[in-house]
């Protein structure tokens, strides 16, 4: 940031922990069944697994050969196998078949499932079903949480938020309230509880009841608060184009894990992964920044570095020992890091400064200000029919809808019309995804809500009718972001001149444009400490809020830094902007967020997750 | 004091005392203990008794009481199953009585049946001669030696796995004597038949010799183990008492008890750390305590009595009263010891003097403190006072610690308040209406845990509670676990309405902190009491909790909305599949149709194992947009194009029953156009099949099938914008710039100019380019030229246009070489500016 952070910002709590924890426990796992044995992993644990344990660590333990799964027949030749996976009926499936196959070869083998981070009923009864129960046995690794950096706890859960929000399917409701759990038994007691949307709701409840179950405590707390949020109540924020360094990479790269390929485009040599957290001295510096400063940024820095190389000169040999010694090799790993991201940068820059791209942003500004909806539909069109971009196109159009409050009917008919012409029939299914979530949805003339609901009333006892009601407005759910925007101010001013260089606001992740409204909200509750003064905002919002005090065995002498962390825990998702605008929040403050996730997204991959399109024809 | 030392009995350099811990309050008439069989229980537990077990005619049955230690009267039947060999308690106090026939059956306490097992169907044939009922680590195990002279053991009952024991060679009938220990984690029997002894374990039979006993000294006619299976020892036949260690390694003594009648009973009297070990023999009017030293202590019989061998002694209980006889502690010796000089018996005095306000009190003191010895004569008083039984004698000592504190700095009065503490509770536990005559060690080795479950056992409730408070137990192992026992126990009062029942369940357990509703509701319903164990479920907090209950009780809708309730997917799931196999289709959609979780994920479920049932479900819902969304899906698996096009068929209808006519056209068109393609691909092999509409019109365009694209573009009804795109991409894709300039000049471009320049410029062809650039509109001149990399044109058109912001985009763009171009615009900026 290029202003300096406030002197108290407090210290964060130790969560390389929670990896350790993780790593005792796998290990413990891989002993209970003792002998060679070669693994499989799910594709998606392989990242989130390698920071956790290493090849040579599960080598140790007696792996013997570590393969992918891939969901075809296996070729190993080890008497036991080892599954290590998701609890996914498919993946099951899959391990039945292998097992059955080698029953047939006539062949005997252990096989052993590790479910992570915990298993399903749905799981186990296909081995029963294939009468497998007991020729495989299964066990759990609680992994809920890994560190990807400082400040970020993902649970690598990116299923998450297409199984709850748009299967209703809350099988990880319990999960996120075990989550949260773990952190409240290592970081806890949490003094104030805050959260927003139906899942936050349920899974402080299942986290509650998992709280009362065991007996308390006291103990020194490290974390003070907490904020739950549903990646449902903004969906403006992840839709928007990122423009702060970390939250590009990730549009344009794909960070994975904390992980990056730049790709042979920006690098001179093959395609390298890095790391990219706060122990990358330069990223750090730059991850949080627009992107208009970051070359400005990165020259200054490889001046300084050229001074640094500089100070050689006229040394004497015994000067020149320390400078080697000592100083060399940090200035060498700085520069390999700095040519990185510049060259980064470079690709960036190609990408985005293209006129296309900037009359997107512009389309996106004029959408989040609700100006010349016109022109941005018939941009819509046009970017709808030159494919230009399938997940870009329904971006603009979810956003569209969104900040419009739905489309008038007669756009929302030709709009989509337009998309089925360009990407195939298939999609009338994702938009009854987009619908469902309310992404995407038509301008309703009058309360049609309320007629259903009174109609299912009638049906059905009051109780159930509830809960229908329920089900009905998270099916038929208004944005109100217009009326959002204007309560909570998300959209400053647009004809004072924004200085991205010294940002005022967190708007300026958004070049100035807009307030994410989910780090709007965190900021407005940790200032009221509560809900109140905000009623009409929650109910635009749908309600759902809530807020507890937490007294449970909080040591007295707590911490003094405790009431100022803050753990927000983004269910279904959050952006890397949003992550900026928080660390924004926080110097400004004088609080330290942690965000957990249920997974870092961007809006292709929240897009993504609602398409259905997986099931192009067979004989093409 | 000196009456304490009054029933002490020197044997070798111990003592031995016999406390009196009970009159026994039972009438047991005048046939005493005699013609019964009678089992008392260890840990000072409850005493059964079967009168008269021979009696076999229907007219007069045995009779079985029980009761507890003090002799209060439990309970009492007559005895209606098979005649009895043995009666035993085990270690839970449950009553096992073996019947001749080798089936054992189990009572509890309070005399009802629990259930029975029998020790093999060969025993029926050859009935039952003697059985043993024997602790060990595994539990509580039955043996029995059979007609056929077999012993047959199951160690523990609870876990049943009978052991039909090798044969014994020369044995005919019973052994003259056996008992069954356990040594190494393996059960074994040692018996002794005339002459010879025998080791039975599970696999071999082992003539064995103990150490030092000749032939001389006779067979072997009765034997007994300690309390631990520590110690054996054995009678003779003439009158001699072999001990020694239970693995017959060791010998310790051999007494000439003088007697040559085979004792009524033998059990080993020691305790731990004993100083002299002893064994007690009964005959009819004697009682021998045997030292392994070779003294011995006779004391007159004249009821016939029974003995109970206990941790730290032995109880013998006759038909008036029950006393304890014990080796008198090494620290009780030392305090009550004539002349003693241990620094608590100094202690004690002292205090004693003190009382009397003596000056004594103070030599006595300085004597121990001298020594510095306080601090030890505290502790011996403490631990003394926890040996004693006689409340007095415990409170003196207690006293004279607690004085003798008072002069001690930075002494931990923890032990003295536990004393304290467990000595009161012990006091009251022995009470005759409690009736557990339990010592400190047995208690410490009891556990205060068991005792209070003994307590609950007893139904003696609000004094399990008194107790869990006194001593502070926490919560979840005290208070809690009484009430839960508590309330199961309740809810099985025939003679109370449910209402009743709940209610003074729900007043008494509230929400005590780890008291499962839910485990008393399945007790409820264990006893036949359905709608009580509804109403108790309802006061269970946790949903999770009731569901199987609820499932096994068959109330399954309700079942469901508590999982659904409790958040908890895997049992919404369970509830789910439980549901689906128990009722019929129509039914359990019904039942999902008004649980919109439960449904969800029955969704989840079938999307991935039963694509078929999908159908259904939507099907009973009338959910018709589903139902079409799902026909949609399904086409995509369907190989053969008519097929595909029936699926595709059946979602338009869908799609018009659920009112969406955008997506019945959309399917329609969709259909139109797959048959398009078919037809196309049959004729020119275009391999269109499944292209979207655009990529199908791109791809003729390749192909130059101009007349079919056109007929796309009309059959379509496609926007002009889309057909000008498509056509211009693909013309400048092919380099027909001819063409396209005819093209432009068609009509008036739908999609601008500007377009036009795009396309040439991505191909590299500026002079193409540049002929559309006077076409474009005012608006887009300036970009237009850019795009072309005309600056100087673009510099005239923003110039012309007086537009800040585009003379500012264009002036980014400039690079140094331009200096009269970035004069130009920097001086029209100003002056637009001006005005």
């Amino acid at each position: 940031m290029a202003h300096s952070a406030r002197r108290d910002s407090p210290k964060l709590p130790d969560f390389s922990l929670l990896k350790r924890l993780a790593k005792d426990q796998l290990v413990y796992l891989l002993e209970q069944l003792p002998g060679k044995k070669d693994l499989f992993i799910e594709a998606d644990l392989m990242s989130p697994l390698d920071r956790i344990a290493n090849v040579s660590t599960l080598k140790q333990h007696e792996v013997d050969k570590l393969y992918k799964v891939e969901y075809k027949p296996i070729v190993s030749t080890s008497d036991q196998l080892c599954f290590l996976i998701r609890p996914r009926i498919k993946t099951v499936k899959w391990i039945c078949d292998v097992a059955n196959a080698d029953k047939a070869a006539g062949r005997f083998r252990r096989y052993k499932i590790i479910f992570t981070p915990q298993k399903f009923y749905a799981c186990e009864s296909v081995l029963e079903e294939q009468g497998l129960f007991g020729d495989v046995t299964t066990d759990e690794w609680s992994f809920y949480l890994l560190p990807l950096d400082d400040d970020i706890i993902s649970m690598e859960l990116p299923e998450f938020f297409r199984d709850n929000f748009l299967a209703g399917d809350q099988r990880w409701v319990r999960t996120a309230g075990s989550t949260l759990h773990l952190l409240h038994s290592i970081y806890g007691p949490f003094s104030k509880i805050y959260g927003i949307g139906r899942c936050s709701k349920m899974v402080y409840e299942s986290w509650r009841e998992q709280v009362e179950e065991e007996e308390t405590k006291a103990r020194q707390a490290e974390i003070g608060n907490v904020f739950l949020i549903d990646r449902d109540v903004d969906f403006v924020t992840p839709l928007c184009s990122q423009v702060v360094y970390e939250g590009l990479v990730d549009d344009i790269f794909k960070i994975k894990c904390g992980c990056v390929g730049f790709g042979t485009d920006a690098t001179s040599d093959k395609n390298v992964k890095v790391m990219l957290n706060s122990q990358d001295k330069v990223f750090n510096e730059i991850r949080n920044e627009h992107f208009s400063n970051v070359f400005g940024f990165l020259s200054q820095k490889a001046r300084n570095l050229q001074t640094a190389y500089d100070k050689r000169r006229g040394m004497d040999i015994k000067q020149m020992k320390t400078f080697v010694s000592e100083e060399l090799k940090g200035l060498k790993q700085e520069h390999r890091l700095l040519s990185l991201h510049i060259s980064a940068s470079e690709t960036i820059m190609k990408k985005k400064t293209k006129q296309d791209f900037q009359e997107m942003l512009k389309t996106e500004h004029s959408l989040l200000e609700g100006f010349e909806i016109r022109e941005c539909i018939s941009f819509i069109e046009e970017h709808i029919i030159r494919l230009v971009s399938m997940i870009e196109s329904l971006r603009l159009l979810c956003l569209l809808s969104i900040t419009e409050n739905g489309l008038l009917p007669k756009d929302y008919r030709s709009l989509k019309a337009l998309f089925l012409q360009s990407y195939g029939v298939e999609h009338l299914l994702t938009f009854a995804n987009l619908k469902q979530l309310g992404l995407l949805v038509e301008q309703q003339p009058g309360e049609t809500l309320t007629a259903m609901e009174s109609k299912v009333g009638k049906l059905v006892n009051d109780k159930t009718a509830g809960k229908l009601t329920d089900a009905f407005s998270s099916l038929a759910k208004k944005s109100n972001f217009r009326a959002l925007s204007r309560k909570l101010n998300l959209v400053p001013k647009s004809d004072e001149e924004y200085n991205l260089r010294v940002p005022r606001d967190m708007a300026y992740i958004f070049s100035g444009a807009y307030i994410p409204l989910s780090c709007k909200l965190i900021e407005q509750v940790l200032e009221r400490g509560g809900w109140t003064g905000l009623e009409e905002v929650t109910r635009l919002l749908n309600g759902h809020e809530f807020s507890v005090t937490g007294n449970n065995g909080a040591d007295l002498r707590a911490n003094n830094d405790a009431p100022r962390i803050v753990v927000v825990m983004f269910l279904g998702g959050c952006t890397f902007s949003e992550i900026s605008a928080l660390r924004f929040l926080g110097k400004e403050k004088g609080y330290k967020f942690i965000v957990v996730t249920t997974a870092i997204t961007n809006s292709s991959r929240l897009l993504e997750a609602l398409l259905e399109n997986h099931m192009r024809p067979v004989n093409t | 004091m000196s009456f304490i030392t009054a029933n002490w009995n020197p044997l070798g350099d111990a003592f031995y005392r016999k406390t009196e811990l009970y009159d026994m309050c039972w009438n047991l008439r005048d046939s005493g203990l005699r013609d019964s069989l009678v089992a008392a229980a260890h840990y000072g537990g409850p005493i059964a008794l079967l009168r008269e077990p021979q009696r076999r005619s229907p007219s007069s049955r045995p009779q079985l009481e029980i009761y507890l230690a003090s002799g209060i009267s439990i309970t009492s039947f007559p005895w209606k199953s098979g005649p009895v060999v043995h009666i035993g308690w085990t270690v839970t106090d449950e009553l096992l009585c073996v019947q001749e026939d080798g089936s054992v059956l189990i009572y509890n306490l309070f005399g009802s049946f629990k259930r029975h097992f029998s020790m093999g169907q060969e025993v029926v044939q050859s009935q039952v001669l003697e059985a043993k009922v024997f602790h060990s680590p595994y539990g509580t195990g039955v043996a029995i030696v059979t007609g056929s002279s077999r012993f047959t053991l199951a160690t523990n009952i609870d876990d049943l796995k009978l052991r039909r024991l090798p044969e014994v060679p020369g044995l005919h009938g019973k052994p003259s004597s056996w008992l069954v220990l356990t040594q190494d984690r393996q059960t074994k029997v040692i018996l002794s038949n005339g002459p010879e002894m025998f080791v039975l374990d599970n696999t071999s039979c082992t003539p064995v010799c103990p150490p030092g006993l000749s032939p001389q000294y006779g067979s072997v006619v009765h034997m007994c183990v300690s309390f631990s299976y520590k110690y054996l020892s054995l009678f003779t036949d003439t009158g001699h008492l072999w001990t020694g260690s239970s693995n017959l390694q060791d010998k310790l003594s051999i007494v000439d008890t003088k007697k040559k009648t085979t004792p009524n009973q033998m059990v080993w009297c020691c305790r731990p750390q004993s100083q002299q070990l002893s064994v007690v023999l009964m005959w009819d009017r004697l009682l021998l305590v045997a030292g392994i030293c070779g003294d011995t202590i006779q004391f007159p019989v004249d009821d016939p009595c029974v003995l109970v061998g206990e941790l730290d002694g032995v109880r013998i209980i006759n038909s008036t009263n029950q006393d304890l006889l014990q080796e008198v502690p090494l620290v009780c010796q030392d305090i009550f010891k004539i002349a003693s000089m241990a620094p608590g018996a100094l202690l004690l005095e002292a205090h004693r003097e003190y009382e009397k306000s003596s000056q004594k009190a103070d030599e006595y003191l300085r004597e121990i403190k001298e020594q510095s010895m306080l601090g030890e004569a505290v502790r011996q008083c403490v631990e003394a006072a926890a040996h004693e039984y006689d409340a007095n004698t415990q409170k003196s000592l207690l006293r004279a610690a607690s004085f003798g504190k008072c002069f001690l700095v930075d002494f931990s009065p923890d032990q003295f308040v536990t004393m304290c503490r467990e000595l009161r509770v012990l006091n009251t536990v022995r009470d005759g209406a409690v009736g557990l005559p339990l010592t400190h060690t047995q208690f410490k080795q009891l556990t205060l845990q068991v005792l209070i479950d003994r307590l609950v056992y007893r139904q003696f409730y609000p004094l399990a509670i008194e107790i869990c408070r006194y001593l502070k137990i926490p919560d979840y192992q005290g208070v809690s676990r009484v009430l839960k026992h508590w309330a199961s126990c309740k809810v099985q009062q025939k003679d109370l309405s449910d209402e009743a029942i709940a209610r003074a369940v729900c007043v008494k357990v509230g929400d005590a902190p780890g008291v499962s509703y839910s485990d008393i509701a399945a007790k409820a319903y264990e006893c036949g009491r359905t709608e009580l164990a509804i109403k108790l479920l309802d006061f269970e907090a946790r949903s999770g909790e009731q569901v199987p209950l609820l499932l096994k009780m068959k109330r399954s809708q309700l079942a469901l909305s508590k999982a659904v309730e409790s958040g908890d997917t895997d049992l919404v799931y369970t509830v789910v599949t439980y549901l689906k196999n128990e009722l019929n289709r129509g039914d359990f959609f019904m039942m999902l149709r008004n649980q919109p979780v439960a449904q969800s994920l029955y969704r989840q479920f079938c999307k991935l194992q039963e694509q078929e049932t999908l159908k259904d479900l939507y099907n009973q819902d009338d959910d018709h947009q589903e139902l079409a969304n799902y026909y949609i899906t399904a086409s995509y698996r369907e190989k053969r194009l008519e097929t595909r096009l029936s699926v595709l068929q059946k979602a338009v209808d869908e799609f018009n029953k659920a009112k969406n006519e955008f997506a019945a056209k959309a399917t329609e068109e969709e259909m139109r156009l797959l048959r398009f393609q078919r037809k196309l691909d049959d004729e020119k092999g275009a391999g269109l099949l499944g292209l979207s509409l655009q990529e199908t019109m791109e791809v003729l365009l390749s192909l130059g099938l101009h007349k079919h694209t056109e007929q796309l573009y009309r059959d379509f009804r496609l926007p002009d914008k889309r057909y000008w795109w498509l056509k211009l991409k693909s013309m400048a894709e092919k380099h027909e710039w001819e063409e396209l300039e005819k093209f432009s000049k068609s009509k008036k471009s739908p999609i601008g100019y500007l377009a036009f320049v795009d396309v040439c410029m991505k191909s590299n062809n500026k002079s193409e380019a540049r002929k559309y650039v006077s076409k474009v509109t005012p608006e887009q001149k300036v970009r237009a030229h850019m795009v072309i990399g005309d600056l100087e044109g673009a510099a005239d058109a923003a110039i012309e246009r007086r537009n800040d912001s585009e003379m500012g985009a264009v002036l980014s763009r400039c690079s140094t070489a331009d200096c009269l171009l970035i004069d130009r615009l920097n001086r029209a900026r100003v002056s637009a500016s001006k005005k």
